[in-house]
């Protein structure tokens, strides 16, 4: 892959230049800004050990899921031409067929739970995210000849049903084939133990015992857990990085810029552009296997069509196309929009005084007529959740207007594995230099 | 092995779209029989239906002329503006907040008003505003709501698309994306995530029939009376003036409308304009029907208008309110097999359905 000049490299000292073209430097060192901007801010706020690391926790469980539901709308709209926009229902088809399968039988769960099929943990793993698969499949068979943007409306009109049905009280508890099952319906529905958590319990508890001392045993859990999705994450990365550069990745590249060209050179576009779709979907079904299926509990109001714009943002900011770029603009969107916003909040209550109260938007604005400010700081700074969405607004139209192929995007990335623009480049070097003479 | 499956499966169903076709066919014939069905036994009553029609007419009119300006400005801009939902939110917000002020002018606070009693300073039953009791108020706001949709939507396109003219439609559709993310959390740092009751107990008439009443209420016959005068409205504007001459020009052919003269960017404008003040109109008649507002009623609503629009074909104005009328009628209809949880999937497997097989619309893509 070449760089082109980015806004960094003509800031860089010279002597540096040549590391920052290595994608893994430019991770590493994003990665390491964002974590020195939250230990900073860390020691402003007066955090002691363990709250730095439950805030630096958080920032790295929210980076390495972002980044792998980016990798995965990379796949399909960087390097397939997917407009996939349904990217949340089929996380939960992952995750509720998981905790479907999990929940012990009828009779053997606790009361007032529900029940579900009472099978081991990596079996309804795998039956979730083959069930994620098989539902991306029937998204996607007859729908591959549309449009992009008619593929968007299907697939986000296709997450919304299957919220729908999530949510539909008829499905809470019900019987089929002489099995009691159920969603959970509106109220949502307890998922599967952590088997971190339980590894902790049971035979890791001396670790935990040995570090109490000095540690928050729950730190030791969480960042373990941290620590095995970070596994995932290179494994998936590393998996996409071949992926992409194997036949199969050289096809979908080419299906991207030019379906017909691809399809006379005898290549069935369409199986591809299935296979592709199924392999993120089933992706995808992982990934909310592992985010909301960890947290114990999960609802059908976690499925709702935002978290998949929220996905995509990461792929807008690193540029379609590029895997690496996804995984930075994962780290610059949770670090800055996603978390930034509530350390900020925290930081201003720590250090400026206020004395002025306002509770809603009228009064503090009637506190702003008379000359004091204070009330609409306050407002502002408690409505910290839609200032985040408002800058992520902003910040997707300012992408979109002044940088459609991201921060590091490579959309020119080639298909062929040799460069065949090369020559065209090399002859209008030499026009230039001899002024187009022969 | 797995794929080889699949592929197999997927070469047998080179005929998908006839399948479909066949099946949806189909499918309407038997469950027209089964109503029949279960009206002759009873399981079902005249009245119920009529009900179903009655709801489904109503909140299809406001699908239909929300879904005005999103079907013309997806034809002459070729985008899919997914921020047209939060014109019909924050219009609608707008609209209500001066028919508060109207209607309760002097007895309460003016900003407490505008912001329609926002953190529990005032509440509806205190203004205690309806059709019958306020009616100045109620058209007030109306008017309010269409202005401020319309002056919404051209300073949107002033201010982001205009600039952004010729990108890609997934580019505009991202943007859009964005927009609708500014707009409804705009909306809830003014009003919050509340959801506000609005009208006091209305004048409602029961109409009796076979095994039961309907019931119409006076939003509803509001509703009605704004949407036939919009309607012909519409209708003049599009044949006998030459503004509605271009539009609709433009919506056929946009080189051949520039190439005999039609100033395109004046009339895209006035379109944003008309789709922006009809989205103001449905915006503030949803909240008038459901007697509640929120900062989601907008982009709830975006995929039923959604399915509309693609129903009645992309770019005409009548199919957009036909479809929108299709989508409400079929959603409530539906009723009658499926359990209430599922009324909204019907509308969107529909639209999955049309797009699948008649990209183009039912009418067949004839345009205004």
């Amino acid at each position: 892959m070449s760089v082109q000049e980015g806004p960094v490299t003509s800031r860089l000292p010279d002597s540096l230049t040549s590391y920052w073209k290595n994608d893994l430097v430019k991770i590493g060192a994003t990665l390491a800004v964002v974590y020195l901007l939250y230990l900073i801010t860390g020691l402003l706020l007066g955090y002691g050990l363990t709250g730095q690391l439950n805030s630096l926790r958080r920032l790295t469980f929210l980076i390495v899921l972002y980044s792998i539901g980016a990798l995965v709308v990379n796949l399909h709209w960087g390097y397939s031409g997917l407009f996939n926009i349904g990217v949340v229902g089929f996380m939960a088809v992952g995750v509720y067929v998981t905790t479907i399968l999990t929940r012990p039988v009828v009779g053997q769960n606790p009361t007032g739970t529900l029940p579900g099929l009472g099978l081991p943990l990596p079996i309804a793993i795998v039956g979730g995210v083959l069930a994620a698969a098989i539902v991306g499949y029937v998204a996607a068979l007859p729908s591959l000849r549309l449009r992009d943007d008619y593929f968007a409306i299907v697939t986000l009109a296709f997450a919304e049903i299957i919220r729908i049905t999530a949510k539909a009280s008829e499905l809470q508890k019900f019987t089929v084939f002489g099995m009691t099952i159920g969603t959970g319906g509106g109220r949502g529905i307890r998922t599967y133990p952590n088997p971190i958590n339980q590894f902790f319990d049971g035979i890791g508890a001396p670790i935990v015992n040995a570090v109490s001392g000095t540690i928050d045993p729950r730190i030791v859990t969480g960042w373990t857990f941290i620590l095995a999705l970070a596994i995932i994450l290179i494994c998936i990365l590393w998996i996409m990085n071949r992926l992409v550069k194997s036949p199969f990745g050289r096809v979908l590249k080419g299906i991207r810029d030019d379906e017909e060209a691809t399809s006379a050179l005898a290549k069935n576009t369409g199986s591809f552009k299935i296979h592709s779709f199924m392999i993120g979907c089933g992706l995808l079904g992982f990934l909310g296997i592992i985010w909301q299926g960890s947290q114990g509990y999960i609802s059908p109001s976690l499925f709702v069509p935002q978290l998949t714009f929220f996905i995509w943002i990461p792929v807008i900011i690193g540029g379609a196309g590029s895997n690496n770029g996804s995984i930075i603009g994962s780290i610059i969107f949770v670090g800055t929009i996603y978390l930034g916003p509530g350390y900020l909040r925290r930081l201003i209550e720590k250090f400026v005084s206020h004395s002025g109260r306002a509770t809603n938007f009228p009064d503090a604005l009637g506190a702003l007529a008379g000359g004091d400010i204070s009330g609409i700081l306050l407002y502002t700074l408690n409505q910290t959740s839609a200032l985040r969405i408002i800058l992520t607004g902003v910040l997707l139209i300012w992408l979109l207007k002044r940088r459609p192929n991201g921060l590091f995007g490579n959309r020119r990335e080639m298909a062929s594995s040799i460069d065949v623009e090369s020559r065209v480049r090399d002859r209008q070097a030499t026009d230039a230099r001899t002024g187009g003479e022969e | 092995m797995i794929f080889k499956l699949f592929n197999s499966i997927r070469n047998r169903l080179l005929f998908t779209k006839l399948l479909i076709k066949v099946g949806v066919v189909t499918l309407g014939v038997v469950l027209l029989f089964d109503m029949f069905r279960q009206l002759i036994n009873g399981e079902l009553t005249v009245a119920l239906i009529a009900g179903y029609l009655w709801k489904g007419l109503i909140y299809g009119l406001v699908i239909g002329i929300g879904g005005v300006g999103l079907s013309l400005t997806y034809k002459l801009l070729d985008f899919a503006n997914f921020a047209h939902g939060d014109y019909i939110t924050l219009s609608a917000f707008v609209g209500w907040g001066v028919a508060y002020l109207i209607a309760g002018f002097g007895q309460f606070k003016t900003g407490s008003l505008l912001f329609l009693g926002v953190g529990g300073t005032v509440y509806p039953r205190d203004v205690g505003i309806n059709i019958a009791n306020a009616p100045v108020a109620i058209l007030f706001g109306l008017v309010i709501a269409a202005l401020f949709g319309a002056l919404l939507a051209v300073a949107l396109d002033s201010g982001v698309y205009s600039s952004m003219r010729g990108a890609d439609n997934v580019t505009l559709l991202i943007t859009s994306v964005g927009v609708a993310f500014i707009l409804r959390y705009v909306a809830v740092y003014l009003f919050t995530q509340q959801t506000f009751g609005l009208t006091a107990e209305t004048w409602s008439y029961e109409l009796g029939l076979p095994g039961g009443t309907v019931t119409i209420t006076s939003a509803s016959l509001l509703l009605i009376f704004v949407s036939l005068l919009l309607m012909i409205g519409v209708h003049l504007l599009l044949t006998r003036t030459k503004l509605g001459k271009s539009m609709r020009a433009m919506a056929a052919n946009k080189q051949l409308a520039r190439v005999t003269g039609i100033p395109s960017e004046k009339i895209i404008k006035r379109t944003w304009l008309l789709g922006g003040a009809l989205a103001g109109v449905a915006g503030f008649m949803i909240a008038l029907l459901q007697g509640t507002i929120n900062y989601q009623i907008g982009w709830t609503l975006l995929l039923l208008v959604f399915a509309g629009v693609i129903m009645g074909g992309i770019g005409s104005v009548y199919g957009a309110i036909i479809g929108g009328i299709l989508v409400g009628l079929i959603t409530r209809l539906s009723l009658i097999w499926i359990p209430a949880s599922f009324m909204e999937a019907t509308g969107f497997i529909v639209m999955i359905l049309i797009l699948l097989t008649r990209p183009a619309g039912i009418f067949g893509g004839d345009v205004a």
